[in-house]
């Protein structure tokens, strides 16, 4: 999302960082073009104006001036001053701990409320809560069975009364029945309404005082323009919010909401929502995207993604094969398929540090089918030549390459390339002890085309 | 029809009138405190306008224009530059109107990305275009979003027309080519596509739209092909990006513009008019059927500067 602005900081941020010496004009320069990208990417003018005044202010003193490398003081500064402008640490949500908790969700049309509450859903059950999604929209045409689809993918109850009840009466009977059902969370999916919409708010007030929901979460698109703080505003003043999801962080649009929001309103970025599939909602942290805006990377964010993909037990395992050797064709399947879990490739391209923000990486795309092709491949294989991969020969490989809808050569080269991998352990083994935390073995054996 | 006029121009203006309070109490208050035009005050002009999401591009045109007008007219006094802004900005939008074909079968095919209000728009299309005695018929070509068909096929019945659908999960393609054929057999004067929104850089999904596009092109070629790109009036700068894109991938050549009930300045469409040099043919104003109404550049301006 942020990768257009990042570039932007950073070309900015360049013109500083080789200096020995930085004079005021050096700096208002910076400042200037910094000011001109944050506004094209739709960040508040008014959050703008004071995140440019803090930065020059204290890019002006003594810490960074007496430096030996004022440059890289700036650049730590506007790091700063962006993780503070976005808030500070991740925000949990928050549960009661001793009865049914609820969470209710708004925001304006088209904004992802209901895609988001199946997303929140699923990531709730598989933290073993037992969800039930209420549909309190009334109003759009087949919202509801909208949701039912969407709960019915993720395997989670969904309860409703049609379209003709008020959904506070919806919110109200769905009380009951969570109690009655043994559900612990219950997450309220509201109709999408203007800010300004006094009666649709009010509306929105009034379930707020029957469910006394634990959160309020307001779901704001990542593309909102200049509009986006005011949005905020009103619905915080209407419902004290307690915290915003983020909407289609996978487009690129700059993401200025993001910026702007938590200065203005004071509430924080819960989650981003960053596509169409039930698993993409990720939590919001604000230094590793400050991080990642200005191009250093999110290690942390990857090793998570990593933690959250691999089988803790099969990681054990690989270990263990890794070091005696052990490894075969059958365990690289694994591995493969384990690595498709951690999401598109070249999304976690770009939160490897000294690889987000490189030029050279735009428009490179990872070929995801590669993949795909090498687990046809391997699929192809009997398990005997799995688990000995040396005894495939030519009439193997031809019917493997048959088998697999591949080429001969394709055969050869994922061969070739399991031989590479296996030497390079091989290696790994006599450097290191093993400490290497699972799953990341295999990496260096992937071939980037 | 007089009558549906006005109500829609009092929904319009009621809609701006945010956007007018936002945009004119801005730019007054900023030509009230500097009676003569200097750099000041051209620079606090600048970023006024950057603010109503009109983009730096348009906003440094406007600033140029203004400049020039000065010199030009001689002009002193900055109440003045009122009239010229507003001229300025008719100008961008009229420039590039152009009015529909109406001698051939049409095919419309909206398209956008995911929550700016295609189905609706589709809906309140179909339903005035069926009030002005047009035969239309809808395809349900969003295969994909949970709903999307039930979504679009209550809307069709309020307008009252036919429309063309298969299951969720199906090929939009195929849906799209069976609609074809049906608007072929059944004469129908206009046949409205529905598509599945898509992020413009999702290359599969947009490679997809052109393949939609290529078999409207390609199945259809005696009729009219319009596409109109949706756009959420509350878009920021994005929305340069998202029209650059669907224009790559399916030559649109009109934007709807949706949600101008909200504080939303709508002031994206400027800059996407100007760049793309392609009309704005509706603005959506409402949840209500006839909540849409043709785009009309004098109204439009006029109820943000009134």
């Amino acid at each position: 999302m942020f990768e257009n602005l990042s570039d932007k900081l950073q070309n900015a941020l360049q013109k500083l960082r080789g200096k020995g010496k930085l004079t005021e004009k050096d700096i208002d320069l910076a400042m200037k073009e910094i000011k001109m990208s944050l506004l094209e990417a739709d960040v508040n003018f008014k959050v703008v104006k004071a995140f440019i005044n803090s930065v020059k202010e204290r890019s002006l003193g003594t810490e960074v001036m007496e430096s030996l490398t004022p440059g890289q003081q700036v650049v730590k500064i506007v790091h700063e001053e962006l993780t503070k402008i976005m808030g500070q640490g991740e925000s949990r949500l928050k549960f009661n701990s001793n009865d049914i908790t609820y969470f209710m969700m708004c925001g304006l049309q088209g904004a992802g409320k209901t895609t988001a509450t199946g997303k929140l859903a699923r990531r709730l059950k598989k933290e073993g809560r037992r969800p039930l999604l209420v549909a309190c929209d009334v109003y759009r045409p087949a919202a509801i069975k909208q949701l039912q689809v969407v709960a019915e993918s993720i395997g989670v109850p969904v309860f409703e009364m049609g379209d003709k009840i008020s959904p506070v009466i919806i919110a109200k009977e769905a009380m009951n029945h969570a109690m009655k059902h043994g559900n612990d969370t219950v997450i309220i999916d509201t109709a999408g309404r203007l800010h300004i919409d006094d009666d649709l708010m009010d509306e929105l007030v009034e379930i707020k005082n029957t469910v006394k929901p634990d959160e309020i979460l307001l779901l704001l698109d990542a593309m909102t323009g200049q509009d986006a703080v005011k949005v905020a505003e009103s619905f915080n003043s209407y419902l004290d919010v307690t915290g915003v999801i983020l909407t289609k962080v996978d487009g690129d649009a700059r993401g200025g909401a993001a910026l702007s929001i938590r200065n203005v309103v004071d509430k924080p970025i819960k989650f981003l929502s960053v596509g169409e599939k039930m698993d993409q909602l990720e939590a919001f942290h604000p230094d590793r995207m400050a991080s990642r805006i200005l191009g250093m990377g999110d290690v942390l964010s990857i090793i998570e993604k990593a933690q959250d993909a691999f089988d803790e037990k099969q990681a054990l395992e690989l270990q263990k094969k890794l070091k005696t050797q052990d490894f075969n064709l059958e365990d690289f399947l694994t591995q493969l398929q384990q690595m498709k879990n951690m999401g598109p490739l070249d999304e976690i391209l770009e939160m490897v540090p000294g690889l987000g923000g490189k030029k050279k990486l735009k428009g490179l795309k990872v070929d995801e089918k590669e993949l795909v092709y090498t687990e046809a491949i391997i699929q192809s294989m009997t398990k005997k030549e799995r688990m000995n991969p040396s005894i495939i020969n030519g009439s193997r490989r031809k019917r493997i390459a048959a088998g697999s809808g591949t080429s001969v050569q394709r055969v050869n080269s994922l061969l070739k390339q399991y031989e590479e991998m296996k030497k390079m352990m091989k290696k790994f083994q006599t450097m290191g002890t093993g400490r290497k935390k699972g799953g990341f073995g295999g990496m260096g054996g992937f071939k980037m085309p | 029809m007089n009558n549906e006029k006005k109500s829609f121009f009092a929904k319009l203006k009621e809609g701006l009138i945010k956007t007018k309070k936002n945009l004119t109490e801005q730019i007054e208050s900023v030509i009230f405190q500097h009676k003569k035009i200097d750099d000041d005050f051209l620079d606090e002009l600048e970023e006024i306008l950057i603010t109503s999401d009109m983009g730096v591009e348009t906003t440094m045109d406007i600033i140029e224009y203004i400049k020039d007008e000065t010199k030009k007219r001689k002009l002193e006094d900055t109440l003045e530059l009122k009239d010229i802004i507003k001229e300025y900005l008719i100008n961008v939008l009229k420039e590039n109107e152009r009015p529909d074909v109406t001698d051939k079968q049409r095919v419309i095919l909206i398209v956008g990305v995911n929550g700016v209000g295609k189905t609706t728009s589709i809906g309140k299309i179909a339903y005035r275009l069926k009030q002005s005695g047009n035969k239309v018929i809808v395809a349900a070509a969003d295969t994909f979003r949970a709903a999307a068909v039930e979504q679009l096929k209550e809307w069709c019945h309020r307008a009252g027309v036919d429309i063309i659908a298969s299951d969720q999960g199906s090929d939009p393609g195929a849906v799209v080519f069976d609609a074809i054929q049906a608007a072929k057999a059944r004469k129908s004067d206009i046949l409205i596509c529905d598509t599945a929104g898509r992020l413009h850089n999702k290359k599969n999904l947009m490679n997809e739209l052109s393949k939609i596009f290529k078999i409207i092109d390609k199945e259809f070629s005696e009729a009219h092909i319009d596409v109109y790109l949706v756009i959420d009036a509350t878009t920021g700068q994005n929305g340069i990006v998202q029209a650059k894109m669907f224009k790559e991938a399916c030559n649109i050549n009109g934007l709807i513009l949706t949600k101008l009930d909200g504080t939303a300045k709508g002031g994206i469409a400027f800059p996407i008019v100007n760049e793309l040099k392609i009309p704005i043919k509706y603005v959506g104003v409402g949840e209500g059927i006839d909540d849409l109404q043709d785009f009309n550049a004098q109204d439009f301006v006029n109820a943000i500067f009134e």
